[in-house]
Protein backbone atom coordinates (compact mmCIF):
# COMPACT_ATOMS: atom_id res chain seq x y z
CA UNK A 1 0.00 0.00 0.00
CA UNK A 2 2.68 2.39 1.16
CA UNK A 3 4.82 1.37 -1.85
CA UNK A 4 2.15 2.68 -4.26
CA UNK A 5 1.72 6.01 -2.52
CA UNK A 6 3.13 8.64 -4.95
CA UNK A 7 4.41 10.84 -2.11
CA UNK A 8 6.25 7.90 -0.55
CA UNK A 9 7.69 6.96 -3.93
CA UNK A 10 9.05 10.47 -4.43
CA UNK A 11 10.45 10.40 -0.88
CA UNK A 12 12.08 7.00 -1.52
CA UNK A 13 13.48 8.26 -4.83
CA UNK A 14 15.27 11.12 -3.11
CA UNK A 15 16.25 9.03 -0.05
CA UNK A 16 17.85 6.31 -2.18
CA UNK A 17 19.49 8.89 -4.40
CA UNK A 18 21.11 10.66 -1.46
CA UNK A 19 22.15 7.34 0.12
CA UNK A 20 23.87 6.17 -3.04
CA UNK A 21 25.84 9.35 -3.52
CA UNK A 22 29.62 9.13 -3.41
CA UNK A 23 31.10 12.41 -4.61
CA UNK A 24 27.78 14.01 -3.78
CA UNK A 25 28.43 13.66 -0.04
CA UNK A 26 31.58 15.77 -0.27
CA UNK A 27 29.66 18.24 -2.42
CA UNK A 28 26.85 18.45 0.10
CA UNK A 29 29.40 19.24 2.81
CA UNK A 30 30.77 22.01 0.56
CA UNK A 31 27.26 23.32 -0.21
CA UNK A 32 26.16 23.30 3.45
CA UNK A 33 29.42 24.89 4.57
CA UNK A 34 29.03 27.56 1.90
CA UNK A 35 25.39 28.26 2.80
CA UNK A 36 26.40 28.50 6.47
CA UNK A 37 29.14 31.00 5.59
CA UNK A 38 26.76 32.95 3.33
CA UNK A 39 23.70 33.11 5.54
CA UNK A 40 24.97 32.70 9.09
CA UNK A 41 28.16 34.70 8.85
CA UNK A 42 28.21 37.03 5.85
CA UNK A 43 24.52 37.97 5.94
CA UNK A 44 24.45 38.60 9.68
CA UNK A 45 27.79 40.33 10.16
CA UNK A 46 28.61 41.96 6.84
CA UNK A 47 25.38 42.52 4.94
CA UNK A 48 22.84 44.46 7.01
CA UNK A 49 20.08 45.85 4.78
CA UNK A 50 20.99 49.55 4.64
CA UNK A 51 17.40 50.73 4.16
CA UNK A 52 16.09 48.10 6.62
CA UNK A 53 16.15 50.68 9.43
CA UNK A 54 13.11 52.38 7.87
CA UNK A 55 9.79 50.91 8.81
CA UNK A 56 7.95 51.43 5.50
CA UNK A 57 8.39 52.20 1.81
CA UNK A 58 7.37 55.85 2.24
CA UNK A 59 10.26 56.46 4.63
CA UNK A 60 12.65 54.57 2.36
CA UNK A 61 11.45 56.60 -0.62
CA UNK A 62 11.89 59.89 1.28
CA UNK A 63 15.41 58.92 2.34
CA UNK A 64 16.50 57.84 -1.17
CA UNK A 65 14.90 60.96 -2.69
CA UNK A 66 16.89 63.11 -0.25
CA UNK A 67 20.05 61.23 -1.17
CA UNK A 68 19.40 61.66 -4.90
CA UNK A 69 18.90 65.39 -4.40
CA UNK A 70 21.78 65.99 -1.99
CA UNK A 71 24.42 64.23 -4.07
CA UNK A 72 23.79 66.62 -6.94
CA UNK A 73 27.03 68.52 -7.64
CA UNK A 74 26.29 72.23 -8.28
CA UNK B 1 32.59 68.51 3.22
CA UNK B 2 35.77 67.61 1.35
CA UNK B 3 36.38 64.72 3.75
CA UNK B 4 32.81 63.51 3.28
CA UNK B 5 33.19 63.65 -0.51
CA UNK B 6 36.53 61.81 -0.37
CA UNK B 7 35.01 59.08 1.82
CA UNK B 8 32.05 58.75 -0.57
CA UNK B 9 34.47 58.27 -3.47
CA UNK B 10 36.32 55.64 -1.42
CA UNK B 11 33.02 53.86 -0.75
CA UNK B 12 32.24 53.95 -4.48
CA UNK B 13 35.66 52.53 -5.42
CA UNK B 14 35.73 49.80 -2.76
CA UNK B 15 32.10 48.85 -3.37
CA UNK B 16 32.80 48.57 -7.08
CA UNK B 17 35.89 46.46 -6.39
CA UNK B 18 33.90 44.21 -4.05
CA UNK B 19 31.08 43.80 -6.54
CA UNK B 20 33.48 43.12 -9.43
CA UNK B 21 35.35 40.52 -7.38
CA UNK B 22 32.21 38.65 -6.30
CA UNK B 23 30.70 38.86 -9.80
CA UNK B 24 33.85 37.44 -11.39
CA UNK B 25 33.97 34.66 -8.76
CA UNK B 26 30.31 33.84 -9.51
CA UNK B 27 30.99 33.99 -13.25
CA UNK B 28 33.71 31.34 -12.96
CA UNK B 29 30.99 28.69 -12.46
CA UNK B 30 28.00 29.92 -14.45
CA UNK B 31 29.23 29.58 -18.07
CA UNK B 32 30.33 25.97 -17.59
CA UNK B 33 26.91 25.08 -16.15
CA UNK B 34 25.17 26.77 -19.10
CA UNK B 35 27.14 24.86 -21.74
CA UNK B 36 27.98 21.54 -20.11
CA UNK B 37 24.29 20.90 -19.44
CA UNK B 38 23.62 20.91 -23.19
CA UNK B 39 26.73 18.83 -23.95
CA UNK B 40 25.48 16.20 -21.47
CA UNK B 41 22.01 16.35 -23.08
CA UNK B 42 23.50 15.82 -26.56
CA UNK B 43 25.58 12.86 -25.34
CA UNK B 44 22.60 11.32 -23.60
CA UNK B 45 20.57 11.75 -26.79
CA UNK B 46 23.30 9.74 -28.57
CA UNK B 47 22.92 7.06 -25.89
CA UNK B 48 19.11 7.13 -26.20
CA UNK B 49 19.26 6.74 -29.99
CA UNK B 50 22.09 4.18 -30.18
CA UNK B 51 21.57 2.24 -26.95
CA UNK B 52 25.37 1.98 -26.78
CA UNK B 53 26.44 1.73 -23.09
CA UNK B 54 29.64 3.60 -24.04
CA UNK B 55 27.61 6.80 -24.32
CA UNK B 56 25.91 6.14 -20.99
CA UNK B 57 29.30 5.77 -19.29
CA UNK B 58 30.59 8.88 -21.07
CA UNK B 59 27.59 11.06 -20.25
CA UNK B 60 27.68 9.96 -16.61
CA UNK B 61 31.30 11.14 -16.35
CA UNK B 62 30.52 14.57 -17.80
CA UNK B 63 27.39 14.79 -15.65
CA UNK B 64 29.62 14.29 -12.62
CA UNK B 65 31.76 17.24 -13.73
CA UNK B 66 28.56 19.22 -14.36
CA UNK B 67 27.27 18.31 -10.89
CA UNK B 68 30.50 19.32 -9.16
CA UNK B 69 30.59 22.65 -10.98
CA UNK B 70 26.88 23.20 -10.26
CA UNK B 71 27.33 22.40 -6.57
CA UNK B 72 30.41 24.52 -6.04
CA UNK B 73 28.92 27.42 -7.94
CA UNK B 74 25.56 27.27 -6.20
CA UNK B 75 24.57 30.31 -4.18
CA UNK B 76 27.64 32.36 -5.15
CA UNK B 77 25.25 34.79 -6.89
CA UNK B 78 23.40 35.39 -3.62
CA UNK B 79 26.36 37.43 -2.34
CA UNK B 80 25.75 39.89 -5.18
CA UNK B 81 22.15 40.30 -4.06
CA UNK B 82 23.34 40.96 -0.49
CA UNK B 83 25.66 43.66 -1.83
CA UNK B 84 22.74 45.41 -3.56
CA UNK B 85 21.10 45.85 -0.17
CA UNK B 86 24.22 46.91 1.69
CA UNK B 87 26.47 48.82 -0.67
CA UNK B 88 24.03 49.85 -3.41
CA UNK B 89 20.86 50.63 -1.48
CA UNK B 90 20.02 53.81 -3.46
CA UNK B 91 20.34 51.82 -6.65
CA UNK B 92 18.24 48.92 -5.25
CA UNK B 93 15.46 51.30 -4.30
CA UNK B 94 15.68 53.35 -7.51
CA UNK B 95 15.33 50.29 -9.81
CA UNK B 96 12.17 49.28 -7.98
CA UNK B 97 10.24 46.29 -9.24
CA UNK B 98 12.02 46.27 -12.60
CA UNK B 99 14.97 44.45 -11.11
CA UNK B 100 12.83 42.59 -8.59
CA UNK B 101 10.45 40.95 -11.07
CA UNK B 102 13.04 39.18 -13.27
CA UNK B 103 15.08 38.13 -10.21
CA UNK B 104 11.97 36.70 -8.52
CA UNK B 105 11.07 34.74 -11.66
CA UNK B 106 14.67 33.51 -11.82
CA UNK B 107 14.53 32.37 -8.20
CA UNK B 108 11.27 30.48 -8.65
CA UNK B 109 12.35 28.98 -11.97
CA UNK B 110 15.75 27.94 -10.63
CA UNK B 111 14.14 26.31 -7.61
CA UNK B 112 11.36 24.41 -9.31
CA UNK B 113 12.83 23.57 -12.70
CA UNK B 114 16.48 22.97 -11.95
CA UNK B 115 16.06 21.36 -8.53
CA UNK B 116 13.38 18.95 -9.78
CA UNK B 117 14.99 17.83 -12.99
CA UNK B 118 18.57 17.84 -11.73
CA UNK B 119 17.51 15.27 -9.11
CA UNK B 120 16.09 12.99 -11.82
CA UNK B 121 19.22 13.60 -13.90
CA UNK B 122 21.47 12.32 -11.11
CA UNK B 123 19.29 9.92 -9.11
CA UNK B 124 17.02 8.68 -11.91
CA UNK B 125 19.34 6.35 -13.87
CA UNK B 126 17.64 2.91 -14.07
CA UNK B 127 14.73 4.24 -11.99
CA UNK B 128 12.81 6.21 -14.59
CA UNK B 129 12.42 5.41 -18.29
CA UNK B 130 15.24 6.33 -20.67
CA UNK B 131 13.03 8.88 -22.41
CA UNK B 132 11.97 10.56 -19.16
CA UNK B 133 15.58 10.69 -17.99
CA UNK B 134 16.67 12.23 -21.28
CA UNK B 135 13.87 14.82 -21.06
CA UNK B 136 15.01 15.67 -17.52
CA UNK B 137 18.58 16.22 -18.67
CA UNK B 138 17.42 18.56 -21.45
CA UNK B 139 15.09 20.38 -19.04
CA UNK B 140 17.92 20.83 -16.52
CA UNK B 141 20.05 22.44 -19.24
CA UNK B 142 17.15 24.57 -20.50
CA UNK B 143 16.27 25.56 -16.90
CA UNK B 144 19.81 26.77 -16.21
CA UNK B 145 19.72 28.85 -19.38
CA UNK B 146 16.29 30.29 -18.56
CA UNK B 147 17.63 31.33 -15.16
CA UNK B 148 20.38 33.17 -17.00
CA UNK B 149 17.74 34.85 -19.19
CA UNK B 150 16.12 36.63 -16.23
CA UNK B 151 19.43 37.76 -14.75
CA UNK B 152 20.53 39.09 -18.14
CA UNK B 153 17.19 40.84 -18.70
CA UNK B 154 17.79 42.71 -15.43
CA UNK B 155 21.37 43.48 -16.46
CA UNK B 156 20.27 44.64 -19.92
CA UNK B 157 17.78 47.04 -18.37
CA UNK B 158 20.66 48.69 -16.54
CA UNK B 159 22.44 49.17 -19.86
CA UNK B 160 19.31 50.33 -21.69
CA UNK B 161 16.48 51.32 -19.33
CA UNK B 162 13.10 50.94 -21.06
CA UNK B 163 9.51 50.05 -20.18
CA UNK B 164 9.36 52.14 -17.01
CA UNK B 165 8.46 55.51 -15.58
CA UNK B 166 9.98 57.29 -12.58
CA UNK B 167 7.69 58.03 -9.66
CA UNK B 168 8.99 61.01 -7.63
CA UNK B 169 6.69 60.11 -4.73
CA UNK B 170 8.35 56.74 -4.13
CA UNK B 171 11.71 57.66 -5.75
CA UNK B 172 11.42 54.42 -7.72
CA UNK B 173 11.09 53.40 -11.31
CA UNK B 174 7.85 51.58 -11.99
CA UNK B 175 7.45 49.06 -14.77
CA UNK B 176 5.01 50.15 -17.47
CA UNK B 177 5.67 47.30 -19.89
CA UNK B 178 7.07 43.94 -18.84
CA UNK B 179 7.35 42.93 -22.51
CA UNK B 180 9.36 46.01 -23.39
CA UNK B 181 11.80 45.13 -20.58
CA UNK B 182 11.95 41.45 -21.61
CA UNK B 183 12.17 41.95 -25.36
CA UNK B 184 14.38 45.02 -25.46
CA UNK B 185 16.99 44.54 -28.19
CA UNK B 186 19.77 44.80 -25.60
CA UNK B 187 18.19 42.06 -23.44
CA UNK B 188 17.70 39.61 -26.29
CA UNK B 189 21.15 40.17 -27.75
CA UNK B 190 22.85 40.09 -24.36
CA UNK B 191 21.11 36.83 -23.47
CA UNK B 192 22.10 34.99 -26.66
CA UNK B 193 25.63 36.46 -26.68
CA UNK B 194 26.26 35.54 -23.04
CA UNK B 195 24.83 32.01 -23.10
CA UNK B 196 26.60 31.11 -26.34
CA UNK B 197 29.86 32.35 -24.79
CA UNK B 198 29.15 29.88 -21.98
CA UNK B 199 28.65 27.09 -24.55
CA UNK B 200 32.04 27.87 -26.12
CA UNK B 201 33.71 27.86 -22.70
CA UNK B 202 32.12 24.50 -21.84
CA UNK B 203 33.23 23.05 -25.19
CA UNK B 204 36.83 24.16 -24.53
CA UNK B 205 36.69 22.66 -21.01
CA UNK B 206 35.47 19.31 -22.42
CA UNK B 207 38.19 19.37 -25.09
CA UNK B 208 40.85 20.30 -22.51
CA UNK B 209 39.90 17.56 -20.04
CA UNK B 210 39.67 15.05 -22.91
CA UNK B 211 43.15 16.12 -24.05
CA UNK B 212 44.41 15.35 -20.53
CA UNK B 213 43.05 11.79 -20.84
CA UNK B 214 44.76 11.45 -24.23
CA UNK B 215 48.05 12.67 -22.76
CA UNK B 216 47.70 10.05 -20.02
CA UNK B 217 46.68 7.45 -22.60
CA UNK B 218 43.50 6.71 -20.62
CA UNK B 219 39.88 6.55 -21.77
CA UNK B 220 40.96 7.34 -25.33
CA UNK B 221 37.67 6.50 -27.02
CA UNK B 222 35.70 8.58 -24.54
CA UNK B 223 38.13 11.47 -24.93
CA UNK B 224 38.06 11.43 -28.74
CA UNK B 225 34.26 11.15 -28.99
CA UNK B 226 33.80 13.87 -26.35
CA UNK B 227 36.13 16.15 -28.30
CA UNK B 228 34.06 15.68 -31.46
CA UNK B 229 30.76 16.41 -29.69
CA UNK B 230 32.30 19.45 -27.95
CA UNK B 231 33.84 20.76 -31.18
CA UNK B 232 30.59 20.57 -33.13
CA UNK B 233 28.65 22.14 -30.26
CA UNK B 234 31.36 24.74 -29.63
CA UNK B 235 31.81 25.54 -33.34
CA UNK B 236 28.08 26.11 -33.93
CA UNK B 237 27.90 28.16 -30.73
CA UNK B 238 30.88 30.24 -31.81
CA UNK B 239 29.21 31.09 -35.12
CA UNK B 240 26.12 32.19 -33.17
CA UNK B 241 28.42 34.11 -30.83
CA UNK B 242 29.94 36.00 -33.77
CA UNK B 243 26.47 36.79 -35.08
CA UNK B 244 25.24 38.08 -31.70
CA UNK B 245 28.56 39.93 -31.25
CA UNK B 246 27.86 41.75 -34.49
CA UNK B 247 24.36 42.53 -33.17
CA UNK B 248 25.89 43.81 -29.91
CA UNK B 249 28.14 46.22 -31.81
CA UNK B 250 25.16 47.68 -33.67
CA UNK B 251 23.11 48.06 -30.49
CA UNK B 252 25.99 49.52 -28.46
CA UNK B 253 26.61 52.05 -31.26
CA UNK B 254 23.04 53.28 -30.75
CA UNK B 255 22.53 53.08 -26.98
CA UNK B 256 26.04 53.23 -25.45
CA UNK B 257 28.24 55.14 -27.93
CA UNK B 258 30.82 55.93 -25.23
CA UNK B 259 31.33 52.20 -24.64
CA UNK B 260 31.89 51.62 -28.36
CA UNK B 261 34.31 54.55 -28.62
CA UNK B 262 36.23 53.18 -25.60
CA UNK B 263 36.36 49.66 -27.05
CA UNK B 264 38.05 51.16 -30.13
CA UNK B 265 39.99 53.95 -28.35
CA UNK B 266 38.30 56.23 -30.88
CA UNK B 267 38.82 59.77 -29.57
CA UNK B 268 37.81 61.74 -32.66
CA UNK B 269 34.75 60.57 -34.57
CA UNK B 270 35.13 59.63 -38.20
CA UNK B 271 33.15 58.94 -41.32
CA UNK B 272 34.24 55.56 -42.60
CA UNK B 273 35.97 54.68 -39.31
CA UNK B 274 38.40 51.76 -39.38
CA UNK B 275 38.45 48.86 -36.93
CA UNK B 276 41.62 48.39 -34.91
CA UNK B 277 42.53 44.70 -35.17
CA UNK B 278 45.51 44.97 -32.86
CA UNK B 279 47.11 48.03 -31.38
CA UNK B 280 49.30 49.38 -28.58
CA UNK B 281 47.95 52.48 -26.87
CA UNK B 282 50.07 55.39 -25.74
CA UNK B 283 49.84 56.44 -22.10
CA UNK B 284 47.33 59.20 -21.37
CA UNK B 285 49.94 62.00 -20.91
CA UNK B 286 51.73 60.88 -24.08
CA UNK B 287 48.45 60.73 -26.01
CA UNK B 288 47.43 64.27 -25.05
CA UNK B 289 50.95 65.66 -25.55
CA UNK B 290 51.55 64.10 -28.98
CA UNK B 291 47.89 64.12 -30.07
CA UNK B 292 48.35 60.55 -31.23
CA UNK B 293 46.61 57.48 -29.77
CA UNK B 294 48.68 54.47 -30.83
CA UNK B 295 52.30 53.33 -30.66
CA UNK B 296 51.24 50.78 -33.23
CA UNK B 297 47.89 50.01 -34.83
CA UNK B 298 46.75 47.53 -37.46
CA UNK B 299 43.43 48.76 -38.84
CA UNK B 300 40.80 47.47 -41.28
CA UNK B 301 39.52 50.55 -43.15
CA UNK B 302 35.81 51.42 -42.80
CA UNK B 303 35.14 48.23 -40.84
CA UNK B 304 34.05 49.95 -37.60
CA UNK B 305 31.48 52.07 -39.48
CA UNK B 306 30.20 48.99 -41.26
CA UNK B 307 30.04 46.83 -38.11
CA UNK B 308 28.35 49.61 -36.11
CA UNK B 309 25.82 50.95 -38.61
CA UNK B 310 25.88 48.51 -41.56
CA UNK B 311 27.36 51.28 -43.72
CA UNK B 312 31.09 51.64 -44.39
CA UNK B 313 30.73 55.40 -44.73
CA UNK B 314 28.69 55.99 -41.57
CA UNK B 315 29.91 58.43 -38.93
CA UNK B 316 31.08 56.81 -35.67
CA UNK B 317 31.25 59.33 -32.82
CA UNK B 318 34.46 59.41 -30.79
CA UNK B 319 35.03 60.14 -27.10
CA UNK B 320 35.72 63.84 -27.86
CA UNK B 321 32.49 64.15 -29.87
CA UNK B 322 30.56 62.75 -26.94
CA UNK B 323 32.34 65.06 -24.48
CA UNK B 324 32.35 68.28 -26.49
CA UNK B 325 29.27 67.64 -28.60
CA UNK B 326 28.97 67.60 -32.37
CA UNK B 327 26.04 69.67 -33.66
CA UNK B 328 26.54 68.39 -37.24
CA UNK B 329 25.88 64.85 -36.01
CA UNK B 330 23.16 65.90 -33.55
CA UNK B 331 25.30 65.00 -30.51
CA UNK B 332 24.80 67.00 -27.31
CA UNK B 333 27.87 67.92 -25.29
CA UNK B 334 28.31 66.31 -21.88
CA UNK B 335 28.22 69.81 -20.31
CA UNK B 336 24.75 70.31 -21.80
CA UNK B 337 23.61 66.90 -20.55
CA UNK B 338 24.96 67.81 -17.09
CA UNK B 339 22.95 71.05 -17.17
CA UNK B 340 19.80 69.19 -18.12
CA UNK B 341 20.47 66.52 -15.50
CA UNK B 342 20.75 69.19 -12.80
CA UNK B 343 17.43 70.68 -13.88
CA UNK B 344 15.86 67.22 -13.56
CA UNK B 345 17.30 66.81 -10.05
CA UNK B 346 16.16 70.33 -9.12
CA UNK B 347 12.64 69.41 -10.31
CA UNK B 348 12.72 66.41 -7.98
CA UNK B 349 13.85 68.74 -5.17
CA UNK B 350 11.00 71.11 -6.06
CA UNK B 351 8.55 68.24 -5.64
CA UNK B 352 10.07 67.30 -2.28
CA UNK B 353 9.92 70.88 -1.01
CA UNK B 354 6.29 71.26 -2.16
CA UNK B 355 5.45 67.98 -0.42
CA UNK B 356 7.17 69.03 2.82
CA UNK B 357 5.43 72.41 2.85
CA UNK B 358 2.07 70.84 1.98
CA UNK B 359 1.74 72.93 -1.20
CA UNK B 360 -0.60 70.64 -3.15
CA UNK B 361 -0.82 72.95 -6.20
CA UNK B 362 2.95 72.96 -6.71
CA UNK B 363 3.08 69.21 -6.01
CA UNK B 364 0.51 68.54 -8.73
CA UNK B 365 2.23 70.80 -11.27
CA UNK B 366 5.62 69.14 -10.59
CA UNK B 367 4.11 65.67 -10.78
CA UNK B 368 2.82 66.49 -14.28
CA UNK B 369 6.42 66.78 -15.44
CA UNK B 370 7.03 63.14 -14.49
CA UNK B 371 3.85 61.88 -16.15
CA UNK B 372 4.63 60.35 -19.58
CA UNK B 373 0.98 60.59 -20.58
CA UNK B 374 0.89 64.40 -20.62
CA UNK B 375 2.59 66.57 -23.30
CA UNK B 376 4.39 68.48 -20.54
CA UNK B 377 5.60 65.21 -19.05
CA UNK B 378 6.76 63.84 -22.39
CA UNK B 379 8.80 66.98 -23.04
CA UNK B 380 10.37 66.99 -19.57
CA UNK B 381 11.15 63.27 -19.56
CA UNK B 382 12.67 63.40 -23.03
CA UNK B 383 14.59 66.66 -22.70
CA UNK B 384 15.65 66.60 -19.04
CA UNK B 385 14.95 63.45 -17.04
CA UNK B 386 16.63 61.35 -19.76
CA UNK B 387 19.91 62.97 -18.56
CA UNK B 388 19.10 62.77 -14.82
CA UNK B 389 22.34 60.96 -13.95
CA UNK B 390 24.58 63.55 -15.65
CA UNK B 391 23.57 66.02 -12.93
CA UNK B 392 25.88 64.24 -10.47
CA UNK B 393 29.11 64.95 -12.34
CA UNK B 394 31.39 67.90 -11.71
CA UNK B 395 33.47 67.38 -14.86
CA UNK B 396 32.52 65.97 -18.30
CA UNK B 397 35.54 63.62 -18.28
CA UNK B 398 33.90 61.64 -15.46
CA UNK B 399 31.72 59.94 -18.08
CA UNK B 400 34.73 58.34 -19.81
CA UNK B 401 35.32 54.70 -18.79
CA UNK B 402 38.86 53.25 -18.41
CA UNK B 403 39.75 53.15 -22.11
CA UNK B 404 42.94 50.97 -22.09
CA UNK B 405 41.30 48.24 -19.96
CA UNK B 406 38.28 48.05 -22.28
CA UNK B 407 40.35 48.32 -25.46
CA UNK B 408 42.69 45.45 -24.51
CA UNK B 409 39.95 43.28 -22.92
CA UNK B 410 37.93 43.50 -26.13
CA UNK B 411 40.91 42.36 -28.20
CA UNK B 412 41.67 39.49 -25.79
CA UNK B 413 38.02 38.36 -26.05
CA UNK B 414 37.85 38.54 -29.85
CA UNK B 415 41.36 37.13 -30.38
CA UNK B 416 40.68 34.12 -28.17
CA UNK B 417 37.30 33.62 -29.86
CA UNK B 418 39.04 33.33 -33.23
CA UNK B 419 41.60 30.95 -31.70
CA UNK B 420 38.81 28.73 -30.30
CA UNK B 421 37.10 28.60 -33.71
CA UNK B 422 40.36 27.42 -35.30
CA UNK B 423 40.77 24.87 -32.49
CA UNK B 424 37.27 23.43 -33.08
CA UNK B 425 37.96 23.17 -36.82
CA UNK B 426 41.33 21.50 -36.14
CA UNK B 427 39.78 18.94 -33.76
CA UNK B 428 37.12 18.01 -36.32
CA UNK B 429 39.73 17.77 -39.09
CA UNK B 430 41.96 15.49 -36.98
CA UNK B 431 38.95 13.40 -35.96
CA UNK B 432 38.06 12.91 -39.63
CA UNK B 433 41.67 11.86 -40.35
CA UNK B 434 41.57 9.62 -37.24
CA UNK B 435 44.59 11.42 -35.83
CA UNK B 436 43.06 12.88 -32.67
CA UNK B 437 45.47 12.47 -29.78
CA UNK B 438 48.49 11.62 -31.92
CA UNK B 439 50.24 14.93 -31.23
CA UNK B 440 51.08 15.29 -27.51
CA UNK B 441 52.03 18.98 -27.95
CA UNK B 442 48.57 19.66 -29.35
CA UNK B 443 46.95 17.87 -26.42
CA UNK B 444 48.94 20.14 -24.10
CA UNK B 445 47.78 23.19 -26.07
CA UNK B 446 44.17 22.00 -25.72
CA UNK B 447 44.59 21.38 -21.99
CA UNK B 448 46.05 24.85 -21.45
CA UNK B 449 43.23 26.36 -23.48
CA UNK B 450 40.95 25.84 -20.46
CA UNK B 451 42.27 28.89 -18.53
CA UNK B 452 42.21 30.84 -21.81
CA UNK B 453 38.47 30.13 -22.10
CA UNK B 454 37.95 31.61 -18.63
CA UNK B 455 40.16 34.58 -19.52
CA UNK B 456 38.07 35.14 -22.65
CA UNK B 457 34.83 34.94 -20.67
CA UNK B 458 35.99 37.36 -17.97
CA UNK B 459 37.34 39.74 -20.65
CA UNK B 460 33.85 39.85 -22.19
CA UNK B 461 32.42 40.66 -18.76
CA UNK B 462 34.98 43.47 -18.34
CA UNK B 463 34.07 44.97 -21.75
CA UNK B 464 30.35 44.89 -20.92
CA UNK B 465 30.54 46.10 -17.34
CA UNK B 466 33.59 48.40 -17.20
CA UNK B 467 32.52 49.75 -20.60
CA UNK B 468 29.36 51.22 -19.10
CA UNK B 469 31.13 53.00 -16.25
CA UNK B 470 30.38 55.32 -14.51
CA UNK B 471 26.77 54.17 -14.82
CA UNK B 472 24.86 51.67 -12.72
CA UNK B 473 21.84 52.59 -14.87
CA UNK B 474 22.79 54.15 -18.20
CA UNK B 475 22.34 57.96 -18.15
CA UNK B 476 20.09 57.81 -15.08
CA UNK B 477 22.15 56.73 -12.09
CA UNK B 478 25.95 56.88 -11.80
CA UNK B 479 27.77 54.84 -9.18
CA UNK B 480 28.35 57.94 -7.07
CA UNK B 481 24.59 58.38 -6.58
CA UNK B 482 23.83 54.66 -6.37
CA UNK B 483 26.11 53.75 -3.49
CA UNK B 484 25.01 53.59 0.17
CA UNK B 485 26.37 55.99 2.77
CA UNK B 486 28.36 53.27 4.51
CA UNK B 487 31.78 53.59 6.08
CA UNK B 488 34.52 53.08 3.47
CA UNK B 489 36.76 51.26 5.97
CA UNK B 490 34.15 48.56 6.56
CA UNK B 491 33.74 48.03 2.79
CA UNK B 492 37.54 47.81 2.43
CA UNK B 493 37.87 45.30 5.30
CA UNK B 494 35.06 43.11 3.96
CA UNK B 495 36.64 43.23 0.50
CA UNK B 496 39.80 41.57 1.84
CA UNK B 497 37.79 39.10 3.96
CA UNK B 498 35.91 38.06 0.81
CA UNK B 499 39.13 37.75 -1.20
CA UNK B 500 40.52 35.37 1.45
CA UNK B 501 37.24 33.45 1.72
CA UNK B 502 36.62 33.08 -2.00
CA UNK B 503 40.22 32.07 -2.68
CA UNK B 504 40.03 29.35 0.00
CA UNK B 505 36.70 28.09 -1.35
CA UNK B 506 37.99 28.14 -4.92
CA UNK B 507 41.11 26.13 -4.03
CA UNK B 508 39.03 23.54 -2.13
CA UNK B 509 36.55 23.31 -4.98
CA UNK B 510 39.21 22.99 -7.67
CA UNK B 511 40.77 20.13 -5.69
CA UNK B 512 37.45 18.25 -5.69
CA UNK B 513 37.05 18.83 -9.43
CA UNK B 514 40.59 17.75 -10.38
CA UNK B 515 40.41 14.68 -8.13
CA UNK B 516 37.22 13.53 -9.86
CA UNK B 517 38.72 14.12 -13.31
CA UNK B 518 41.73 12.02 -12.32
CA UNK B 519 39.43 9.21 -11.13
CA UNK B 520 37.72 9.28 -14.53
CA UNK B 521 34.48 7.55 -15.54
CA UNK B 522 33.04 4.79 -13.36
CA UNK B 523 32.15 1.43 -14.81
CA UNK B 524 28.50 0.44 -14.65
CA UNK B 525 27.74 -1.91 -11.76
Amino acid sequence: MKENNPVYRVYRFYRDGFRQMTVGRTLWVVILLKLFILFAILKVFFFPDFLGRFSDDTQKGAYVRDQLIERNTP
Amino acid sequence: MLLATTDLMNVVDWSRAQFAMTAIYHWLFVPLTLGLGFICAIMETLYYRSGDPFWKRTVKFWMRIFGINFAIGVATGIILEFEFGTNWSNYSHFVGDIFGAPLAIEGIMAFFMESTFIAIMFFGWNKVSKGFHLASTWLTAIGANLSALWILVANAWMQYPVGMTFNPETARNEMTSFWEVLFSPVAMNKFFHTVTSGYVLAAIVVIGISAWFLLKKREERMAQKSMVVASVFGGVSLLLLLWTGDGSAKIIAKVQPMKLASMEALYDGKTGAGLSVIGVLKSEPQRTQENDIFHFNLEVPKMLSWLSFGDGNAYVPGINDLLNGNPDQGILSTEEKMRRGRIAIETLAEYRDARQSGDSTRMASTLLKFNPETPEGQAFLNDYFKYFGYGYFSSPTEVVPPVPLIFYSFRVMVGLGVYFLLLFILVLYLAKKQKLGTYPWLNRVMLWSIPLAYLCSVSGWIVAEFGRQPWTIQDLLPTVAAVSRVDSTSVMVTFFIFVALFTTLLIAELKIMTKQIQIGPHDEQ
